[in-house]
């Protein structure tokens, strides 16, 4: 075990995919040279050649496009988008062909495909370095999606993505990337897509939550200590969706605040909330309520305190549905 | 279609290199481009000293691009169109935008937010090449209603890699807008050379394959880029459609200030480009010329100076955004949920 940042599990994550398949190979705009923007893909160049992490020309619908004609050439590969908002000229590529092809194959053929980006505000960028763009990603057929909170889950998830048969999109919390450090397995280390995790367990509210809203839900859950007993459930995977570990959480606690950064409309909690209207109804003491983003642009940062959710809008919405 | 491979220059070296003139440029106008290359160098150069005070966030040094902006802008008229990419965030000074508004923007604060319609200026462009057909847009809109308006786009050798670069220069050709394509060729896209960009020889002759004509000019020449966007819009507003100018220049300094280019730029040749620097060169222009005292310049440096130092003064005089702002202009109905929302923040914040 070692103790990395985020962006260091990421980065140990792909040295040991790279080393293990000869047929996995990275490429993105700034990956090669300079490593990533963020450093995400430092000396992967240097150790596999510049054949297995390149650097492209500037466009995310070409770097995912290319992906798919490498996957039918055998390649594995895991496309770098720079920042969140800079990923959607890749959307056309995704929605009409990479989480179609297989299917129009008729399941014969295979599309390894990963896609990472950092995503998510907080981080007092320009416009436009902010969005959380998951909910267009998930809404894709053939398309996995996983967001992790941890080191160890940023690295676990990434392999996982990279060896799924099917084409996975990685969201990695930004704001989390220098900022938060975990032990980190050493080795090749795996984990599997489609299994939340009990961050904190608590008996009476469930707060559900994915990347950079689960250390909120925590301080949440802590400022909430002698009023409730706060479970934290980090999904990991958005899709597929861990609805065991969900439904099992809210059999014992009965109560459900769903956390997304998104803005709210369509978001992933809104499924959240379906899926236990469907499922959960008799285990329900009160509404599921969701604290999130709100239905704007993501604002100039000045104000995104007040647009992201806090602790308090978390805390608030946890004492309303206690007093429900 | 005709490309021109050869720079265009006008600027000479004070040596073996003479200098040019361009024809229909009096003393007045030399000098009130040089007054304007000098408050764009003010901008950057205090712009980077108020991001290392904390003053302003994350910002897009244009160190060495002021030239391009300044002979580009100095072609058009007040009625043509500017659409900016984050490198020319600071353009709209030269269409009397006050220099708070622009620190505002890079202060995140909505104070900077401003009309395009005030200054016939767009919104400043961060995904790379997007507005691109905005521009298209506008110049057809405008030859449709029979208006003599034309649009620049400013964009890097980057984003002629972009789908929407491509889309947005075909759509121009193929309607003959009156669009002046202006590609900053600073030879890096952050980290990647212009070589991983593009198998052409140059730029330019992407313009070939989309029937529109092309020039290469040096950037670092306001004179050239002047003269070379001059007869791009005279062609526009002679029906003729687009033109493409490869402004080719040296990104000098950092890509913005959170990059280290040490990693991957050479030293020696960013110290060599700074020595050619784009003002720098002008200057010596104006002396050989006799119109450059050493008064002169101290007065156009000092005002511009001082204007800067208002300007922060201003942007740092906004009060901090009420949350309110949140919610507001991006409807012009906004809808009912959002009253529910500021409340219930409001409630919290009080609260907490
Ligand atoms: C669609 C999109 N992809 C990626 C980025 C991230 N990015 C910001 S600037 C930049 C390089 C742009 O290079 P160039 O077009 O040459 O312009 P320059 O910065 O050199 O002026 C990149 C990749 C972005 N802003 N938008
Ligand atoms: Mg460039």
């Amino acid at each position: 075990m070692g103790e990395l940042t985020l962006v260091e599990a990421i980065n140990d994550a792909l040295h040991h995919e790279l080393a293990r398949d000869p047929n996995v190979l990275v490429m993105g705009e700034d990956v090669g040279l300079v490593g990533g923007v963020f450093r995400a893909t430092a000396g992967l160049r240097e150790t596999f050649g510049e054949d297995r992490c390149i650097d492209t020309p500037l466009a995310e619908a070409g770097i995912l496009g290319t992906a798919v004609g490498l996957c039918m050439a055998g390649w594995r590969p895991v496309c770098e988008m720079q920042y969140d908002a800079f990923s959607y000229p890749c959307l056309d590529q995704l929605i009409n062909h990479v989480g179609r092809y297989r299917w129009r194959s008729g399941g014969k053929m295979e599309f390894p495909i990963t896609v990472r980006m950092p995503y998510g505000g907080g981080v007092r960028a320009p416009e436009l370095h902010d969005d959380s763009p998951e909910a267009y990603y998930v809404h894709t057929p053939g398309v996995k999606v996983a967001i992790p909170s941890t080191p160890a889950d940023a690295k676990g998830l990434l392999a996982a993505a990279i060896r799924d048969p099917d084409p996975v999109v990685i969201f990695e919390p930004k704001l989390h990337y220098r900022t938060m450090r975990g032990s980190v397995p050493d080795g090749e280390y795996v984990v599997p897509l489609g299994r939340a995790r009990v961050a904190r367990e608590g008996s009476d509210v469930t707060v559900v939550a994915y990347g950079a809203m689960v250390p909120l839900a925590e301080q949440a859950a802590s400022a909430l200590a002698g009023e409730a007993s706060v479970e934290v459930l980090d999904l990991r995977t958005l899709k597929p969706l861990d609805e065991d570990a969900l439904l099992a959480s809210v059999a014992k606690t009965g109560r459900v605040v769903v956390v997304q950064e998104a803005p709210r409309t369509c978001g992933y909690a809104a499924e959240v909330a379906a899926i236990l209207a469907e499922k959960a109804i008799l285990d329900l003491h009160g509404p599921v309520l969701r604290v999130t983003g709100y239905d704007v642009p993501y604002p100039y940062w000045k104000l995104e305190d007040a647009y992201m959710p806090s602790v308090a809008r978390v805390a608030d919405a946890v004492r309303r549905l206690l007093a429900f | 279609m005709r490309v021109e491979r050869d720079l265009r220059r006008v600027i000479g070296d004070g040596e073996s290199l003479p200098d040019g003139e361009v024809e229909g440029l009096d003393d007045a106008d030399l000098l009130e481009l040089y007054r304007q290359l000098v408050l764009l160098r003010t901008y950057d150069e205090r712009s980077l000293v108020y991001h290392r005070q904390g003053r302003i966030g994350t910002y897009a040094i244009f160190w060495n691009h002021e030239a391009m902006q300044v002979g580009a802008v100095y072609a058009l008229s007040d009625d043509d169109w500017i659409f900016p990419s984050y490198r020319e965030s600071a353009i709209g000074l030269l269409r009397g935008m006050p220099a708070a508004t622009v620190l505002s923007w890079w202060r995140g604060h909505p104070a900077g937010w401003w009309n395009p319609a005030d200054y016939n200026v767009a919104s400043i462009c961060v995904p790379i090449g997007t507005h691109v057909p905005h521009a298209a847009g506008l110049a057809w809109g405008k030859k449709l209603r029979g208006e003599s308006a034309c649009a620049v786009a400013f964009f890097g050798d980057g984003a002629t890699s972009e789908g929407s670069f491509h889309e947005g220069a075909n759509f121009a050709g193929v309607l003959k807008a009156p669009l002046v394509l202006f590609c900053n060729n600073n030879q890096w896209a952050i980290s990647t050379p212009l070589e991983l960009q593009t198998a052409a020889e140059t730029l330019a002759d992407k313009a070939v394959g989309y029937g529109i004509p092309a020039a290469r000019v040096d950037g670092a020449d306001v004179l050239a880029v002047y003269e070379a966007t001059r007869e791009a819009v005279a062609r526009a507003r002679a029906g003729e459609g687009p033109t493409f100018i490869e402004a080719v220049t040296y990104r000098a300094a950092p890509h913005a200030t959170a990059d280290d280019p040490s990693v991957y730029i050479d030293p020696a040749r960013v110290e060599e480009e700074r020595r050619r620097e784009c003002v720098g060169r002008f200057e010596g222009y104006l002396r050989r010329r006799g119109l450059l005292p050493d008064e002169l310049r101290e007065q156009v440096t000092g005002e511009a100076a001082q204007l800067m130092r208002e300007a922060i003064a201003a942007a740092e005089a906004e009060p901090d955004p009420d949350p309110e702002l949140v919610f507001a202009h991006a409807y012009a109905a906004p809808p009912a949920s959002f009253d529910h929302d500021l409340a219930e923040l409001r409630r919290v914040l009080a609260d907490g």
